[in-house]
C-alpha cells in the first residue's frame, strides 16, 4: 500500500514536470532563503566569536576617565586593583607619539606604548624574536624596548636591531625584543596596532618615569580564572568607586564576555528575524501546493471514484494524496537545501568568512518541507478521500 | 447451478432513491423489488433517465438506498459505513463501465492489479493473478500495453479482466459496449456468455435491445419502476 503510492505519487509528479517544477518553485525558495540565511549567520556569528575569544576570556578592560581632581588612576590604585582576589596581573596601557632616532635615522610619529609586564604573560605569541618585558624591567624602571618589524625596517635599514639602541624623544632605550607582526588575527590589536611609523613597548613604569606620565587611564586587568570574571568585575568596580571617590561616570569597566554574550543574542534575534521572514516564502509555497493539489484532485475526480468502485477506502485516498504534497514539498526542499547550501558557500567565499556545514541547517530544510507538505496537503487529501464515488465517477 | 444455495444471491426490497433537484426532492427509484439468484445473467433494459444507473450504483455498493432494504448474501448493505462498502466492492463486486474506466499512465497489468493492491494481496502473488487473468480475456500478448495503445475492445477486455480479477461473487456491467462498434461489442458479449456459461452471476444495463436480449433474463425499467420484461416485445 505504502509503496504502491509512493509509485503513483511519483508517476503523477513526473507526469507533471513542469507543473510539479512550477508548484514546489515557492518551497524551494523558502527553503532555500532560510538554509542560506541559517548557514551565513552562523558562519558569521562563529567567526565573530573567534575573533572576540582570540582577545582573551578572563580580560576585563578598565577606562578611567576620573574625576576633575584625579584624573586617572596613581600608584597605589593600581596595587589596591593588582592585590584583588582572583588577579592575575595587570597591564596599564599609556600611548604617546614621539620621534624615534638611531644614528642619523629619525622616524615622526612612533606610536610609544608603555605595557605591563603581565601583558607578556597573556599574549605569549606577542614577541618574534628577543626578550619580552619582564618584572624586573618593570621594578627597576629599566630603559628597555620592544620595537616591531615596520620601524625595525625604517630606523635599522637591514640590521638586526636586538642588542643596540635607540632614542626616543632623546631618551635612549635598549631594544631586547622584536613584536610579532600583528597581522589580521583579531580586530582590536588592529585597532591598537600603532602608529603609521611603526610601535614602541616600554615598561609603564619606566613610561611614566621618564615621559612624566603620572596618572593610568586605560588598563588592562588579568583573571586568574575566567569562571571568575564576573565576580573580580565586582570587585573591581568597588575598587575603583573608591579610587575616585564613587564619583559617577568616573570609569568604565568592559567584560569581553559579556559583550560576547550580547553578541550572540543579538546575532541569534537577528536570525530568527530573518528565517521569520524567510517563512513567509514557505508560507506563500504551501499555499502554491495547496492549490495545485486542489486543482489536481478536481482533475482527476474520475480517477478517484474509480478507485473508489474498485475496492479504495476514504482512507486509502487521503492517504495517496496526502503523500503526494509530501513528496513535491520533500522534492522541493531537497532542491531548496542543495541550492541554499551552495548560496551560502558563495557568499561565505565572497564575504571571506569561514563556510561551517551545519546538519540542522539541512534537517531544518527537511523539517519544513515536510510540515509545509502535510499542513497544505491535509485539505486536498480529505476533499478527495470525502468524494461520492458515483458523483466522481460521472464526471469523466 | 447449486441446489444447496436456495437463498437468493441479492434481494432488494420496496427500494426508493430520491435526489435533491432545484431545491425539490426527485424521486429517481419508486419502491424497486428485485431478487437475483446465483449464475443468473440479468439484463436491465430502460431508455437514459429512467433510473437504471442510478439502480447500477445502488446494486454496486456505490450508493446507499433512501428507503427499503437491500439484502446481498444474506447481509444488509443498506445502512453499512463507507469502509465496509469499499470492502464490499473490492471482494464481491466486480464493475465494468461504458468508458472503460481505466488509469492511463498504469500498463494494462497494472490497471488489472488495481484491485488487488487494495486487497491487500501481496506484489508477487498480485502480479501473478493478473497475469492468469488478462491470458483468459486473451490479452497475453498485451500485458505492457498503455490503454492508449489498445484499441477500445481490448480496452474494454482489460477492464474486465480487473472487474474479475478478485473472484467477485457478481459482475455489474454499465452499458459495456456503449462505447464500441458492433464487431467488438459482439466480442464483449460473447466474453459475457461465456462468464455465464462458467457459472458466473452478471448483471447487465443497456438501452440496447439487442444487447439485452443475450442475458438469460431481461427486466425493463421505466421512469423508476421495473417490470419483468418478455423477450419479444423488446
Amino acid at each position: 500500500m505504502l509503496r504502491e503510492s509512493l509509485r503513483m505519487s511519483l508517476s503523477n509528479i513526473l507526469g507533471n514536470k513542469l507543473r510539479s517544477l512550477l508548484t514546489t518553485l515557492g518551497i524551494v525558495i523558502g527553503v532555500m532563503a532560510i538554509i542560506a540565511l541559517v548557514t551565513i549567520m552562523q558562519s558569521a556569528t562563529s567567526e565573530v566569536s573567534a575573533q572576540f575569544e582570540s582577545l582573551g576570556a578572563g580580560k576585563l578592560t578598565v577606562q578611567a576617565s576620573g574625576t576633575p581632581l584625579k584624573r586617572g588612576l596613581n600608584a597605589n590604585d593600581l596595587a589596591a586593583v593588582e592585590a584583588l582576589e582572583g588577579v592575575d596581573g595587570i597591564s596599564p596601557t599609556l600611548s604617546q607619539e614621539m620621534y624615534a632616532a638611531h644614528g642619523d635615522a629619525v622616524v615622526q610619529d612612533v606610536l610609544v606604548k608603555g605595557y605591563g609586564f603581565a601583558y607578556f604573560r597573556r599574549e605569549s605569541d606577542a614577541m618574534a624574536r628577543g626578550r619580552p618585558l619582564t618584572p624586573i624591567d618593570q621594578d627597576a624602571l629599566s630603559r628597555v624596548c620592544l620595537v616591531d618589524a615596520k620601524l625595525a625596517a625604517e630606523l635599522f635599514a637591514g640590521e638586526d636591531p636586538l642588542g643596540k639602541s635607540l632614542t626616543l624623544n632623546g631618551v635612549r632605550f635598549a631594544v631586547v625584543g622584536l613584536l610579532q607582526e600583528a597581522d589580521s588575527g583579531d580586530m582590536l590589536s588592529q585597532l591598537n596596532a600603532g602608529g603609521e611609523s611603526g610601535t614602541v613597548i616600554l615598561p609603564y613604569t619606566t613610561y611614566q618615569r621618564v615621559f612624566g606620565a603620572g596618572l593610568v587611564t586605560s588598563l588592562e586587568v588579568y583573571v586568574r580564572d575566567p569562571a571568575l570574571t564576573a565576580s573580580v568585575s565586582d570587585e573591581l568596580e568597588e575598587t575603583l568607586g573608591r579610587a575616585f571617590n564613587y564619583r559617577d561616570d568616573s570609569y568604565t569597566v568592559i567584560n569581553m564576555e559579556s559583550l560576547l554574550d550580547v553578541m550572540d543574542t543579538m546575532m541569534g534575534l537577528m536570525t530568527n528575524l530573518l528565517v521569520g521572514i524567510a517563512s513567509i516564502a514557505l508560507l506563500v509555497g504551501g499555499i502554491g501546493i495547496m492549490n495545485m493539489m486542489l486543482v489536481s484532485v478536481t482533475e482527476r475526480t474520475g480517477e478517484i471514484g474509480l478507485r473508489k468502485a474498485l475496492g479504495a477506502r476514504p482512507r486509502s485516498i487521503q492517504f495517496q494524496f496526502l503523500m503526494e504534497s509530501v513528496i513535491l514539498s520533500l522534492l522541493g526542499g531537497l532542491l531548496g537545501t542543495a541550492l541554499g547550501l551552495a548560496l551560502s558557500l558563495g557568499l561565505s567565499r565572497l564575504m571571506d568568512i569561514p563556510f561551517t556545514f551545519s546538519p540542522g541547517a539541512v534537517a531544518l530544510g527537511a523539517g519544513f518541507s515536510l510540515a509545509v507538505g502535510v499542513v497544505f496537503g491535509w485539505a486536498p487529501a480529505r476533499k478527495a478521500s470525502h468524494l461520492n464515488p458515483i458523483d466522481a465517477l460521472r464526471s469523466v | 447451478m447449486s441446489m444447496q444455495q436456495s437463498a437468493p444471491f441479492f434481494r432488494m426490497t420496496g427500494i426508493t432513491k430520491s435526489y435533491l433537484m432545484g431545491g425539490e426532492w426527485t424521486p429517481v427509484l419508486k419502491g424497486v423489488s428485485l431478487s437475483l439468484e446465483p449464475g443468473e445473467f440479468l439484463s436491465i433494459l430502460g431508455p437514459s433517465g429512467s433510473g437504471k444507473s442510478t439502480l447500477m450504483n445502488l446494486i454496486g455498493c456505490l450508493d446507499t438506498p433512501t428507503s427499503g432494504e437491500y439484502l446481498l448474501r444474506g447481509r444488509r448493505v443498506d445502512a453499512l459505513s463507507a469502509d465496509e462498502l469499499a470492502r464490499i466492492r473490492n471482494r464481491d463486486i466486480g464493475f465494468v463501465f461504458q468508458s472503460f474506466q481505466l488509469l492511463p499512465r498504469l500498463n494494462a497489468l497494472s490497471n488489472v492489479e488495481l484491485p488487488l493492491v487494495y486487497a491487500g494481496v501481496a506484489p508477487a502473488k498480485r502480479r501473478e493473478r493478473a497475469e492468469q487473468m488478462l491470458e483468459r480475456v486473451g490479452l497475453a500478448d498485451r500485458m505492457r500495453y498503455l490503454p492508449n495503445q489498445l484499441s477500445g475492445g481490448k480496452q474494454q477486455r482489460v477492464a474486465i479482466a480487473r472487474a474479475l480479477v478478485t473472484n467477485p461473487a457478481i459482475l455489474l456491467a454499465d452499458e459495456p459496449t456503449g462505447a464500441l462498434d458492433q464487431r467488438t461489442g459482439g466480442q464483449v458479449m460473447d466474453l459475457f456468455s461465456r462468464l455465464h456459461q462458467e457459472g458466473r452471476t452478471l448483471v447487465m444495463i443497456t438501452h440496447d435491445p439487442h444487447i439485452a436480449r443475450r442475458a438469460s433474463r431481461l427486466m425493463r425499467l421505466l421512469d423508476g419502476e421495473l417490470s419483468e420484461g418478455a423477450q419479444e416485445d423488446a
